[in-house]
């Protein structure tokens, strides 16, 4: 590229300016970054779910209210159900509430519904048949060091024992693995006994806090979640039943569209980089009017100079942003590393990287493109003339 | 033999809103292959814009120009600029050129348009410098040089590609006796030693001196042609 150099150098005319517009175009990319990266884990919470053959039944009022358990029977008879289990959110907490990670009691043939992850036979008969059982999965445990046999105490924030306490202690006997990497933040999640939480717990007993259905066949998913909400119509427990997949996506936008929030932050952030930067490139254009009448004048055609401005202007967004996205990187990497892989931040990869250049290079583009247009249609022997 | 420069006719009307300014009025000029031509009238006789038409940075309104047997008013925009960078080398009053490159990389810049390769580049760059007398300085930017340099880097980036012409707007009109004496010199030997054509306008009668023939050019039209004493 041998008009790097000629583009290059007229980056750097003006020093100061240009390291000030550079630094403004660092800190709205590595914004950027972290942003998306947080909105790029959401999505990928909400995406990673296969379950589109596993409908979630929860209370149509919250997703926090409970259901009877007398439900059961009602959905298992229903035509088209394969198998349907129940679940209770736990919200246990592990030696400090830094710890956070999800634990749920789930009836026995929960694992059933789960094919796709991988646990022993001889686990998930341990499981069926030891009261204080427990199961993680594998990212968790390696996380805490914990082996087949462990006993976990967790500290109950909703639901105490009959007797006032709350520690409760789980005994390990089994552990899953995921291996769709996709999924792997399933991997983060302590199951144990429906029975015994419901018998040890101080109140709520006889409720569950979801059904999971499976369908013998995903074309009727619709339907059965229509047969499933019509047996409690104008009950007072009235359910609303979804596919898993889309169940996990509006569980998501409990914590508002983040989606939408990034977007408009980013939008905003964009807009004055436009602005800032579009006022930097008109400003070196201008000053520069003499040079490019030199350049024209030696044979540069206008279509070359336009070019050359382009380049400039996306050379700038380009090199400040990437700056800024390889910063964002690293912040998320240290976030991760004293957070742990629970926190909602993807790292920045191939994604984020290729969603970031391509507004890099539009930016340029969009920067450049009105005084770029100036310095094509700049007549010679005006320019030359002071005019 | 024709002349390497052949004006026949040329006209140039600039329309200011209804008013219509005619700077050059039919004028009628050969320039000889090997000339060196100076160019002289009062401010507003329309000098630069003849030379501005020769160099192929304007079209005339009327009349044809020809150079070297090409009719270069009937060019295009982006013909024009092609043919600027292969056969005419450009020096004005305020030297232009960019103050971020080295002087190397200033003579260097016409010959990007080229298939040139880099070290190729490099080397015709080095020659033009070493021939204006600048090879130390091939690596300053002109910030650091005086204004007689400047214009002998300009001079080394105009003929670098090895223009037939050179056209030169008041190339001494910024400088002092000692230095335009050393510019004027200077392309006087490119005129004798390197047979390039030298259109060259300026207001200081010492100047045309160095050239071999001065054209005065009053409200737009010649009006004399006088042989100077040959150097
Ligand atoms: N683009 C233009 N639009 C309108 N008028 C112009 C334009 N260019 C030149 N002129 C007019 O044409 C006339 C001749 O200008 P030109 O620059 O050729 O003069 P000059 O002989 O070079 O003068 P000087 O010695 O001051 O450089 C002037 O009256 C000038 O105002
Ligand atoms: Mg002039």
């Amino acid at each position: 590229m041998k008009y790097l150099q000629l583009v290059w150098s007229a980056m750097f005319r003006r020093k100061t300016r240009t390291v000030f517009t550079l630094l403004s175009v660092l800190a709205a990319f590595l914004l950027f970054g972290l942003l998306d990266s947080v909105r790029s884990a959401f999505a990928n919470a909400a995406s990673s779910v296969a379950g589109v053959d596993r409908l979630v039944t929860v209370s149509k009022i919250s997703f926090t209210m409970s259901l009877p358990k007398s439900l059961l029977s009602g959905i298992a008879a229903l035509p088209g159900v394969a198998k349907v289990t129940y679940a209770n959110w736990f919200g246990g907490i592990y030696q400090d509430p830094k710890n956070f990670f999800a634990n749920e009691a789930v009836a026995d043939n929960f694992f059933d519904l789960y094919p796709e992850w991988q646990l022993s036979q001889a686990e998930r008969t341990a499981f069926r048949t030891t009261r204080t059982g427990a199961v993680v999965g594998e990212s968790l445990a390696k996380k805490y060091n914990w082996k087949l046999g462990d006993k976990i105490p967790l500290q109950a924030t909703i639901f105490p024992q009959k007797n006032g306490g709350n520690a409760w202690t789980f005994d390990l006997v089994g552990i899953y693995r995921v291996s769709n990497p996709k999924q792997k933040n399933q991997e983060s999640i302590l199951f144990f006994n429906w029975d015994y939480f419901d018998e040890a717990r101080a109140f709520g007993n006889g409720n569950v806090g979801w059904y999971i259905t499976q369908v013998s066949d995903r074309k009727l998913a619709q339907q059965v979640a229509d047969a499933i909400d019509a047996l409690s119509a104008n009950s007072d427990h009235e359910t609303k039943t979804q596919t898993e997949q889309a169940f996990n996506a509006a569980f998501v936008s409990q914590y508002g569209d983040i989606g939408l929030i990034v977007g408009a932050i980013m939008g905003a952030v964009f807009f004055t980089l436009i602005l800032l930067t579009g006022n930097t490139m008109a400003q070196a254009v201008r000053e520069r009017v003499p040079e490019l009448a030199v350049l024209k004048t030696i044979g540069f055609s206008n279509h070359s100079v336009l070019a050359l401005l382009l380049a400039e202007s996306v050379l700038l967004i380009v090199f400040g942003g990437a700056i800024g996205l390889l910063l964002a990187g690293v912040v998320v990497d240290a976030v991760r590393a004293a957070v742990g892989e629970t926190v909602p931040m993807t790292r920045v990869g191939a994604a984020i990287w290729l969603r970031g250049v391509g507004l890099m290079v539009l930016i340029g583009l969009i920067v450049g493109a009105l005084p770029a247009r100036r310095g094509m249609r700049l007549r010679i022997v005006d320019a030359l003339a002071g005019r | 033999m024709s002349a390497l420069v052949e004006i026949r006719n040329l006209s140039k009307i600039y329309e200011r809103g209804k008013q219509k300014i005619e700077v050059l009025h039919h004028v009628q000029l050969d320039i000889e292959a090997g000339d060196f031509m100076a160019l002289m009238g009062p401010s507003g006789s329309g000098k630069t814009t003849l030379l501005n038409l020769i160099g192929g940075l304007d079209s005339p309104t009327d009349g044809s120009i020809t150079i070297g047997g090409q009719r270069i008013d009937r060019l295009s925009e982006s013909a024009l600029a092609k043919w600027r960078s292969s056969h005419v080398g450009f020096v004005f009053q305020f030297y232009n050129l960019l103050p971020m490159l080295s002087a190397r990389r200033n003579v260097e810049l016409p010959l990007l348009l080229t298939r040139l390769s880099a070290a190729q580049r490099k080397r015709n760059a080095a020659v033009a410098l070493q021939l204006v007398g600048l090879a130390d300085r091939a690596a300053h930017k002109p910030g650091e040089l005086s204004g007689g340099q400047q214009q002998r880097v300009a001079i080394a980036r105009a003929i670098v590609s090895d223009p037939t012409l050179l056209v030169c707007d008041e190339p001494t009109g910024d400088l002092d006796r000692q230095s335009a004496a050393e510019v004027l010199t200077l392309l006087q030997q490119l005129n004798r030693d390197h047979g390039k054509t030298i259109i060259m306008v300026t207001h200081d009668p010492k100047a045309a001196e160095f050239a071999k023939h001065t054209l005065q050019l009053d409200k737009g039209s010649l009006v004399a042609s006088a042989q100077a004493a040959p150097a």
